[in-house]
């Protein structure tokens, strides 16, 4: 139990939660990241479903790393990647089916999501499956995390709600507060994930 | 200005390096250099010298240029507040401006507390020398917004262009974006519902003072793009000239634009190159969209209307964001009208182009001038193995 636990694993757990963060750091997974935060609740549906894709993959392909032919590797991320992609999207269909239509193609192209093969290739092909599952929990929530933040703010700033229930007070709106459109825009979603980047170096920055 | 120059030698001990204000050093220094010639001098043993027209000489002449769009604007303001309200006849020269005046002033204070405040931190920040690339900016930024913005709105979008167009690219003189334009931008996408249409944007609402008259909530007027983008073709070509037209404060009138021009093309300060071709670029669309029947307007009516002269004089010359390259001047010029009347043309949700067409080649300045720089360099290249 203690080598479950162990030091090691802490850091492969914690580490891309902050310092190798897959959006901040890495800047992989950008293009979703722009796409589904323009409100909270699709946001966090987005992060936990990498969150499982990734876990499970990691897992499934540590636990055949030995037996892939090094050739075809890729090929073979790809069918398990895609096999738990649809059976998530399936889920969501199933249980939340609003926010699966406004996540819509995003569910999908997470089978195209760099931090999935990234963390395969990188990750899981060399580690056994315990260290490769909490590799993929930590860079799913890193990624989650990102999504919220950015999700956040821009439902906040350009709907005035969270989570679809209004936070702005109307008394805001009749003296002439206006919610701001360029939030509900992918670009706006680029520059606040520059922010959170800028916001993220200068403070490990000081760390060191 | 003796007694001036002699306040900033006697304040200059407290705010160097130990002294009591140190936190004021970029403001001081700001306003001692934009008031005095700096009298640092190049370095003994280099062969450089410096101009005394450095860029804060250079940017209070663009100041200086804008300054008859800008009284117009005011004028128009409460012209069109008159108008609109049928009390014209009784109203004096003097109330209409005073009325604009007061309508706008508040515009330019807010630009001018929130742009410079930003960019006087961040160079006591960063201890380096104040820039004052934000004066041309700050009074460019009241002129191409409608009368009716609100103030907030208009502090929000300076501090996001003067943080994430400028600062961020390393200050005044390395922005990709013009400021201003990223201003009006910001504005533009983020609230659209005050920045364009016909809904009460255009005309100055209410009273301010006394001065002024207070319009019902139901009285719109659209600018004439707003009526072409509508199909109807320009009524009155003088007002569009005269500037006596609903629109952003200082573009509507194209003689205060000239006056402004001429002072500018005379000092040397804007590229006549860059000028021209923008007109000719807007120009030949303009009449090929006209020849076409897509457009009701003919070519001068696409040039004289909104922002078509603003942009082409004191936005696209901007030295910063455009071409540097002789050559490129004109490509860069030529492209911005022709996007701009074809945003007009083409897009019925964008009665106005021209500040897409500038941002949008401000993007492309860079690979124009490289171009350019390459071909020339080919070009020797060969000379010199021949």
């Amino acid at each position: 139990m203690s080598k479950l636990f162990s030091n090691e694993n802490k850091e492969v757990f914690l580490n891309p939660l902050n310092k190798n963060n897959p959006i901040a750091v890495q800047v992989l997974g950008i293009c979703s990241a722009l796409a589904v935060t323009s409100q909270l609740e699709p946001a966090i549906v987005m992060g936990l479903s990498v969150t499982v894709i990734t876990a499970f993959s990691n897992v499934i392909i540590s636990l055949l790393r030995n037996t892939i032919p090094n050739r075809i590797r890729i090929i073979v991320q790809l069918v398990v990647v895609a096999a738990l992609v649809t059976i998530v999207s399936q889920i969501l269909k199933a249980y939340v089916y609003d926010v699966s239509v406004a996540l819509s193609v995003y569910v999908g192209l997470i089978i195209t999501n760099c931090i999935l093969m990234g963390r395969l290739e990188a990750f899981a092909m060399q580690n056994g499956p315990w260290e490769s599952f909490l590799d993929g929990i930590g860079n799913g929530l890193g990624y989650a995390l990102i999504l919220v933040i950015v999700g956040f703010v821009r439902e906040l700033l350009g709907f005035g709600t969270l989570f679809g229930f209004q936070v702005v007070p109307d008394i805001c709106y009749e003296w002439g507060y206006q919610n701001n459109g360029m939030m509900t825009m992918p670009a706006m979603s680029l520059i606040i994930v520059g922010c959170v980047i800028w916001a993220h170096r200068s403070i490990n920055k000081e760390e060191k | 200005m003796k007694s001036l120059r002699k306040f900033f030698d006697n304040i200059k001990p407290y705010v160097e390096e130990g002294g009591k204000f140190h936190a004021l050093r970029s403001l001081v220094d700001g306003f001692e250099t934009f008031a005095f010639v700096p009298n640092q001098t190049s370095r003994v043993g280099s062969v450089n010298i410096h101009d005394a027209i450095d860029s804060k000489r250079i940017m209070s002449l663009v100041v200086i240029a804008l300054m008859p769009a800008l009284l117009f604007g005011m004028y128009n303001v409460g012209y069109q507040n008159y108008a609109a309200a049928g009390t014209l006849a009784n109203a004096s020269f003097w109330e209409l401006f005073g009325f604009g005046f007061l309508a706008v002033l508040p515009k330019i204070i807010v630009s001018y507390v929130v742009g410079l405040g930003i960019e006087f931190v961040v160079a006591q920040w960063k201890g380096e020398e104040i820039q004052e690339g934000f004066l041309v900016s700050g009074i460019l930024i009241p002129m191409i917004i409608p009368v009716n913005t609100p103030l907030w709105m208009l502090a929000i979008a300076v501090a996001f262009s003067v943080i994430l167009a400028k600062e961020i690219f390393g200050g005044t003189g390395m922005n990709v974006f013009n400021p201003a334009l990223v201003t009006r931008a910001f504005l533009f996408f983020s609230y659209p519902s005050v920045m364009t249409g016909d809904d009460n944007v255009w005309v100055a609402q209410s009273t301010i003072f006394g001065l002024g008259n207070n319009l019902p909530d139901t009285y719109a007027a659209a600018t004439p793009l707003g009526n072409a983008a509508l199909g109807q073709p320009l009524a009155d070509q003088c007002a569009a000239i005269t500037g006596l037209i609903p629109g952003a404060i200082g573009e509507t009138s194209v003689i205060a634009i000239a006056l402004g021009a001429i002072l500018l093309l005379w000092t040397g300060v804007a590229s006549w190159k860059t000028m021209i071709s923008v007109f000719v670029g807007g120009g030949l669309t303009a009449a090929l969209f006209h020849a076409t029947g897509s457009s009701p307007l003919t070519w001068c009516d696409q040039i004289v209307l909104g922002g078509f002269c603003f942009g082409a004089v004191f936005m696209a010359t901007d030295p910063v964001t455009s071409a540097r390259t002789e050559g490129g001047k004109y490509i860069y010029g030529f492209l911005i009208g022709v996007v701009a009347v074809m945003v007009r043309v083409l897009n019925p949700g964008f009665p106005e182009g021209m500040m897409l067409a500038i941002l949008l080649m401000n993007i492309f300045a860079p690979l124009i001038d490289y171009f350019f720089v390459q071909s020339n360099i080919n070009k020797r290249a060969k000379r010199a193995i021949k």
